[in-house]
Parts: structure tokens; sequence; C-alpha cells
């Protein structure tokens, strides 16, 4: 695929398939596919974080900054393995991983309690105060066994989240 | 595109709630005592940034949606290409000659008309506003435009203001044929510029700029003495304030409804059989526009004069505005959607995050007080 060129073969589509485990069915990639071209103004092969930014609904989004990190300049491949977390069939340790990626910001696999307070800033803006996010952190962590020096692991946020309530699903319009 | 338009915050004070339209299951209220699990379950709120990504109702409305190719097999391909044929080379022509015709009848009334009638006022308007819907006319006639008229005609009376969802700038030219207008237009440069800044100055025309903050004020005092003046043409305000796909209608801005007059909807319905009349100004120029219609075989349209709305006692102009909205998008079959036509231009304003944010910080707060 290289450079975004407005016709995707069929081997661009098995290619991508594979990659996500076959998550998608061919149609639902085409669809993601006219998607980014319509994203990707200038067939640049990537969507730029300014791109991603015109879209309102994203641009208003409170973690937007953080997922800005994970998806700017992927081309159509890795665009398609990110969002298929967002997939109803995708895995329970997929969609965590996911989750576990947005808190490790310096991706060293380990999440703090700074890292925490962090995404908490920026779900609850100028709302709470740094004190107020810091002891409602402090008593949760202590009550599930933590201390404010524990680093989480993925395997702890796996034990921490695995709940069947967690849904995290984004389906794909298909025309 | 990355200006933030300070113009919009005003824009925002009161606007309807986003969260009555957009998905509202991150909004569900986990009841109980707050543990870990649910201050690090970022899952709603990823999930609403997912749904995003992989379509939002914003871009929708500006998509042109280019009609499925039907030319793909050996009959029908020769047919196409004689279709092409036609239309390049008859039609488009024949066109060219109907509209050079046109300005040179115009242009030769018009002239003589504006110069020499200084002194006859309310002669030189009516025949100046009568040469202008002629001019339209052909115009409308270089596209073979169909347009079906639904409705009592719009009469000059004052207090009152004709809105309209919009599409292209050839809505005016459309709406103009049948009524001389007074109108208010983004000032575009070049030949229509030109135009803009002779021809529609003798109907009326009223000027902004979507980039200056100030121009605001400006343009609200300049709408409420054009309606007040007895004299003056009936204004035609695009409420959207850009131009829309029309399958969708964007969010009105409240100036045309704050002015205490009858507003009188009018709703544009394009048959996208014929020919997709959506200028995607951020596509093609005008001038390209045009020369697409005049290649194609025909605009269709319907125009519905709806009938005139005033102000409910204790309706807001926003209020007000959204149940226009509504009697036009639903008379032209059109849905509605809950965004504001200029963030084409510029970035949502941080107010729509911060509601939730707030909602957010609300919510853990008050369940960490539960024991």
């Amino acid at each position: 695929m290289g450079s975004a060129s407005s016709t995707l073969t069929q081997y661009d589509i098995e290619d991508v398939q594979e990659h996500c485990n076959n998550l998608y069915s061919q149609q639902e990639i085409v669809s993601l596919y006219k998607r980014f071209c319509q994203l990707d103004r200038n067939a640049k092969g990537f969507i730029s974080a300014d791109e991603f930014l015109s879209v309102p609904e994203f641009a208003m989004n409170p973690l937007s900054q953080r997922l800005l990190k994970m998806v700017d300049g992927l081309n159509f491949k890795d665009f398609v393995i990110f969002l298929s977390a967002f997939n109803p069939k995708a895995s329970m340790p997929q969609k965590i991983e996911l989750i576990f990626k947005v808190y490790d910001s310096d991706y060293n696999g380990k999440v703090t309690f700074k890292d925490i307070m962090e995404v908490l800033r920026d779900l609850s803006g100028s709302f709470m105060s740094d004190k107020q996010i810091e002891e409602g952190l402090i008593k949760v962590m202590e009550e599930a066994g933590y201390s404010k020096d524990s680093s989480l692991l993925l395997d702890d946020f796996v034990k921490i989240l695995d709940h069947p309530g967690l849904k995290m699903e984004v389906e794909v319009p298909v025309d | 595109m990355s200006k933030v338009n300070s113009s919009n915050m005003e824009l925002d004070l009161d606007r309807p709630n986003i969260e009555d339209y957009l998905p509202t299951d991150s909004i569900h209220e986990p009841l109980g005592k707050l543990r870990l699990r649910d201050l690090l379950d970022i899952s709603p709120t990823l999930r609403e940034a997912g749904g995003a990504i992989v379509d939002d109702s914003f871009t929708r409305c500006f998509k042109s949606n280019p009609p499925e190719p039907w030319n793909w097999n050996v009959y029908l391909f020769p047919l196409w290409c004689l279709g092409v044929v036609v239309r390049y080379g008859i039609l488009f022509p024949v066109r060219v000659l109907i509209l050079t015709l046109g300005w040179i009848i115009f242009l030769s009334c018009y002239i003589p008309v504006h110069w020499l009638l200084k002194g006859h006022d309310k002669l030189k308007k009516r025949l100046e506003r009568a040469l202008v819907e002629l001019i339209c006319s052909f115009f409308v006639a270089s596209w073979t435009g169909v347009v079906n008229y639904h409705g009592p005609r719009p009469c000059a009376r004052p207090k009152q203001v004709f809105v309209a969802n919009h599409t292209s700038m050839i809505d005016f030219i459309i709406l103009e044929q049948m009524t001389a207008f007074a109108v208010i237009m983004q000032k575009h440069p070049g030949w229509v510029g030109l135009i803009q800044s002779t021809i529609l100055e003798s109907v009326g025309c009223i000027w902004f700029n979507r980039s200056e903050a100030k121009d605001r004020e400006i343009v609200s005092r300049k709408l409420r003495e054009h309606v007040e003046g007895a004299d003056n043409n009936p204004l035609l305000i695009f409420p959207e304030g850009t131009c829309v796909n029309n399958n969708y209608t964007v969010m009105f801005k409240k100036g045309a409804f704050e002015l205490g007059s009858t507003v009188c909807p009018i709703a544009i319905k394009y048959n996208k059989i014929f020919v997709d009349a959506f200028w995607n100004s951020k596509k093609h120029s005008f001038t390209t526009h045009l020369l697409q219609l005049m290649t194609s075989w025909a605009v269709v349209c319907d125009v519905w004069y709806l009938e005139p709305q005033n102000m409910k006692p204790g309706e807001t102009p926003i209020e007000f505005a959204e149940r226009v909205r509504g009697i036009i998008s639903a008379r032209a079959g059109i849905k509605m959607v809950p965004w504001d036509g200029f963030l084409k231009y510029s970035r949502p304003s941080p107010k729509l995050k911060e509601r939730k944010q707030q909602a957010f910080a609300e919510s853990v707060l008050r369940r960490l007080e539960d024991k």
C-alpha cells in the first residue's frame, strides 16, 4: 500500500485482516479505508494530529491529546490494528492493554501513581484539585491493596479491570 | 487550520446541550462506593474517542457523495460516452451561449439604468430588481434548472426575514430569480467578489468576514437596520453560515432570530439523481463548481416557502432558531446534527470538553463521599 492511493487490492485487505487477527471483516476494512482516506486530506498515507483534531467529537474528548500520541502518523495497517481493540470481538486482555497504554505514557511497562494522577487530571480538568485527586486515589488504591508507591503492571490492570461490565465497542458502519 | 477562532466562544454560551444528541451510554450513573476499578476504567471515554475516529456526524455533513459509476459494462459504456459527448459537446456550448446572451442583455440594460436614472430612485430600484431577477433566470437556464416552487411567493414587507438551508451559492441564484432578495454573504475573492460589490449592491447586500471577531456586532447592527427599513428588499439569510451537503443541517446561528422580526423559513432540496449540487468550497472554486453544473444534465430541486414563524413567548433566540431548523429539515427530509458549521474553520470551544470533565469530577467526588 505504501502511500494511500484510493484503491485497495484484495491482497492489501487480506494483509490487514491478518494483522488484526481477523477481527474485522473485509467489508469493514474497506469502510475503514474510506474513512482513513477521508481524514487523510492530502493522501499522505497517514493522518496528522491536526486532521484528527478537525473531528469535533474527537477534539472535545478529554483524552484526545493522549490518544493523539498513539495514533498520530499511523499508516492504514497500524490504524486498523489500533482500532481493533474497539472491536466487539476483541478479547478482554486486548482492550485492557489499550487502556494500560493510555496510562503508561512513557512506555516503560509500568503505571505509577503519578501516571494515574495525570490521566485523572485530564478527565476532571479544573473541576477537581490535585489534592482531591490524590486523596481519592490513595484511598481507593489502599482499599484495593496497593500503596502510593506501587507500580502497576499490565497483569495488575487485567486483574483490576477484568469484569463483564467493561464494554469498549465501536461498530464500523458498512454501507 | 490550527487557529482557534475566539469569536466561537460567544456562540457557545447558550447552545442546546450537545449531550442530548450524542450517544449517552457513557453518561450512565454508576452507583455505590468508588473502587480502584471505577477510577481506572476509562473505557467509556475511550469508546467515545474511538467512535469519533471511525465515524462522526460532523464530517458526514460535508461529504460530497459521488454518484455510483454505472458505465462499467459493454452496453452501458458507449451510452455513457454518448452522454459525455452530448453534455460537453452540445449542451455545454449552448449553455455558455445562453449565459453570454443573458449577460449582454443584462449589462446593456443595467449600466444605462444605473447611471442615467440616478435621480429617479424608485424607478431605478424597480428596474434593477427586475434585471437581477432576469440574470438569475439566465443562470438557472444555463444549468437547465428545473425548480419547483411550492407555497406562497415572498412579498416585501418590513420586519420580516427569510431563512433557508444552504448547499451552495446557487441557492441564492435559484431563490433570487423568483424574488429580488437582499442577502448577507461572505465576501469572496475574484470575479464573484466583483459581482458582489457591483450588481448585488443594488439589491442591498450585507458583507461579513468569518475571521473577524468584531464583525459580529457590526453585522448584527446592519441586519437590524435593513429589516426596519420599509423600502429595502426582503432579506435572505442562510443561518448555517456555511455550505452543507443537503443531507444534513448544521446549527443555525441565532443572528437572524434575534431581530424581533417574523422569520419565513424556506426549505431547498436538490434531487441528487441529476447532479450533486453541494459546493465543497474546500475542494473546488466556485468557477469549477459552476462548470460542473453546466456540464451535467440538469439541476433539479424543490423550494418550499413555509409558514412565517414568530418567536413564542418565553422562547430564547437559540430555541427559536432550532425550532425553525426543525421545520426546514422536516420539510426537506434531511437530518439535523448538533454542530456549528464554523467548526469547519476552527476548533470546538473548550466548553464542550469542560462539560464532560465537570460531569466526571462531580460523579467521582460524590461517590468518594459514599462510605
